[in-house]
């Protein structure tokens, strides 16, 4: 069975992550090798997961941690004198 | 793909590892505990060795242990808050409130599940109640609404692809460009790409967190990156580096 580029867009996000198994893997693979569309799609498919994935991207805003353990300190120190 | 194999919030060089003294008196001072004597523990986000030791001595009165505890979490509990408040100000409240709800219920805690899993199923919590209380929306008809619609996820269809490189978020506008269109994101695949894509988290403790099934979990996900795909691939094509120019070296 040849599949379509339907059915490998619905498998892109499972075959990114290595979910799919070995049969259905061989597939989109071989469809892959001849079909340019899908493998764009999958190639910037995970250029963007990997993109986003990036700690540059999404950063905590600055001082929360401080501002965060300042704030349990007087916690623990109400919880340690009650 | 490269994924890291090492999650944030628990690689840092200040917190690569942590020793944990024998248990001792309640510690009074807010000076944060120093490394010192006895079995040194690799501190990770998901480390329950390190997890149940430190909860074992902070319910025993050693209460500034809780900081280190609660360090790997911090990330996910704020960027989760995030993308449920929308809003940066109220999500670190939120976040503090979060952080100090875990520690008064911190002997409830079973070990079930991870403890990032349980401190996210706090914060989401935390959010939902905000939410309701600003009477903005209820979770559960959106979630219905959302899920109910069948939505298009065909992907932008392209002839062909040049990798952006990470280097390439060494420009600003590349990174409003990524943060943007998950914001852009419908909340129920914004929550779920924040927790496996940027915090990594594995699909079971992603639907912990959420409070939905694993399937739910791969669903949202694979249409959420569809989203991505759909709305930045146009948009990326201009931050690939240029082809070689052959004769530029040359000239």
């Amino acid at each position: 069975m040849r599949i379509d580029c339907k059915h490998v867009w619905e498998h892109i996000s499972a075959y990114i992550d290595g979910e799919v198994d070995a049969g259905l893997r061989a597939e989109i693979d071989r469809h892959l090798e001849t079909c340019e569309i899908c493998s764009a799609v999958l190639d910037s498919t995970r250029n963007v997961v990997v993109l986003v994935a990036d700690e540059r991207v999404f950063e905590l805003p600055a001082g929360f941690s401080e501002r965060l353990h300042a704030r349990l300190d007087e916690e623990l120190e109400t919880a340690g004198s009650s | 793909m490269s994924r890291r194999t090492c999650g944030r919030g628990g690689c840092g060089p200040d917190r690569a590892i942590v020793q944990i003294s024998k248990p001792r008196k309640r510690v009074q001072s807010a000076a944060r505990p120093t490394p010192a004597q006895t079995q040194p523990l690799m501190m990770t986000a998901s480390n329950p060795e390190f997890e149940r030791e430190c909860i074992r001595r902070i319910l025993a009165g050693e209460g500034q242990l809780f900081h280190l505890l609660i360090k790997p979490c911090e990330r996910a509990v704020y960027f989760l808050l995030l993308s449920l408040l929308r809003n940066e100000a109220e999500a670190e409240d939120a976040a503090q409130e979060t952080a100090i709800k875990v520690y008064r219920n911190l002997h409830l805690f079973r070990g079930d599940s991870q403890f990032r899993t349980w401190v996210l199923s706090i914060a989401r919590n935390e959010g939902l109640g905000r939410l309701r209380k600003a009477e903005n929306r209820r979770e559960d008809s959106l979630d219905a609404l959302a899920e109910d619609q069948a939505g298009d996820f065909t992907p932008a269809i392209l002839m062909s692809w040049r990798e952006v490189p990470a280097e390439a978020l060494e420009r600003k506008e590349l990174g409003a460009l990524l943060r943007q269109a998950i914001d852009g994101l419908p909340e129920i695949y914004r929550n779920v790409v924040l927790l496996r894509d940027i915090e990594e988290m594995d699909v079971r403790e992603t639907a912990a967190a959420l409070g939905i099934t694993e399937g739910a979990v791969k669903v949202r996900l694979h249409r959420a990156r569809a989203l991505l795909q759909r709305d930045l691939a146009p948009k990326l094509k201009g931050f690939a580096p240029r082809r070689a120019r052959l004769l530029r070296w040359g000239a």
